[in-house]
């Protein structure tokens, strides 16, 4: 199970790829998909490698990111 | 939404839309750094809790629709008026908290007089001054604070400081005033950056609330639909041009 998880909005999302270059991860990527607006929305390509670490929420000009990190078991965060 | 149900158990919340900002889709060209900005202000409004008693000026460029994608009053003022307007709000509802949201070409070429006459009567509101060295919404003119050598569509062949004059520094120049109380540049091109800038816009609201005066914060943003770059081109230029001309700091904190 990752550390964390990028939900994208896609109706939000403009495909600008700010995202893509400031994760430092290399976590996510354009998909396939299209949104109504036309442009090419960004996926998690690798959400094995996800920490939950909310660069990518920070960096994107259309807040199209909700990001959720795993509750630590049994510590403190 | 149905966002939520998305997610599996066990994972909390860690970034999200703010409060304070709207379900409207912004109208913002792809990868422009306004939208950064604008999201900041909402979580400042958030962090301070006094989304009930705000008012935001909008006037007119890229953010005269701001009204729409936040959730607090706006009023819309005239082309370079917003100090103005604010003033007038202020003055005559002190429990409100009152910000101007300018770009440059909005608050330093057409307002220039109301914002430095509002910085030295050190009017208690905040300004959030958007830097992108160009005029964005009316198709990519030279403004003011366009860098020498510059191209834009009404200087194909590059700003010229002897035809065109140089550069208007604003911060500098308000922060040698003694009405101001807090003048600082900052940017938004990385992470890091992100942070300090959220930092100094919740100073900035910070200050208001405390009623210390007139605080401005001038942050450098792109414009990459009129700067003919993509969004990553362009905050490389930011960070490579754009901050050697006005570099990024404090230039005013009156504690």
């Amino acid at each position: 199970m990752p550390k964390g998880i990028v939900i994208v909005e896609k109706e939000r999302c403009k495909g600008c790829g700010l995202c893509i270059e400031a994760c430092p991860f290399g976590v996510l990527g354009f998909s396939s998909d299209y949104n109504s607006s036309g442009y090419r929305v960004v996926h998690m390509e690798h959400p094995e490698k996800c920490t939950g670490c909310a660069v990518c929420g920070y960096v994107c000009p259309d807040v199209a990111l909700e990001i959720y990190r795993r509750e630590p078991v049994g510590g403190t965060v | 939404m149905p966002v939520e149900t998305a997610v599996p158990a066990g994972y909390i919340r860690v970034f999200g839309k703010p409060k304070a900002l709207s379900d409207v889709k912004y109208t913002y060209c792809p990868g422009c750094h306004h939208g950064i900005v604008t999201r900041l202000v909402a979580e400042a409004i958030d962090e301070l809790g006094i989304l009930e008693r705000t008012v935001g000026i909008a006037p007119v460029g890229c953010a005269v629709f701001l009204d729409r994608f936040m959730n607090c009053d706006f009023v819309q003022a005239a082309h370079g008026r917003a100090c103005a307007v604010a003033t007038g709000i202020k003055r005559a509802r002190p429990e409100l908290v009152v910000f101007t949201y300018q770009g440059d070409g909005d608050l330093a070429a057409i307002g220039t007089a109301e914002t430095i006459h509002a910085a030295n009567r050190g009017e208690n509101i905040t300004v959030i001054f958007v830097n992108n060295g160009i005029y964005g919404m009316t198709g990519g003119e030279m403004a003011p604070t366009t860098l020498p050598g510059q191209r834009t569509t009404t200087t194909p062949w590059g700003r010229d400081p002897r035809l065109h004059g140089y550069p208007l520094k604003i911060s500098e120049m308000l922060a040698q005033l003694d009405g101001p109380t807090y003048i600082t540049r900052q940017a938004v091109f990385d992470y890091p950056h992100i942070v300090r800038a959220r930092q100094a816009i919740l100073k900035a609201f910070r200050n208001q609330l405390e009623g210390k005066g007139f605080s401005l914060v001038e942050i450098l943003s792109t414009c990459p639909t009129n700067w003919r770059m993509s969004p990553q081109e362009a905050g490389r230029w930011v960070a490579e041009h754009v901050t050697k001309h006005y570099p990024l700091g404090d230039l005013k904190d009156v504690r």
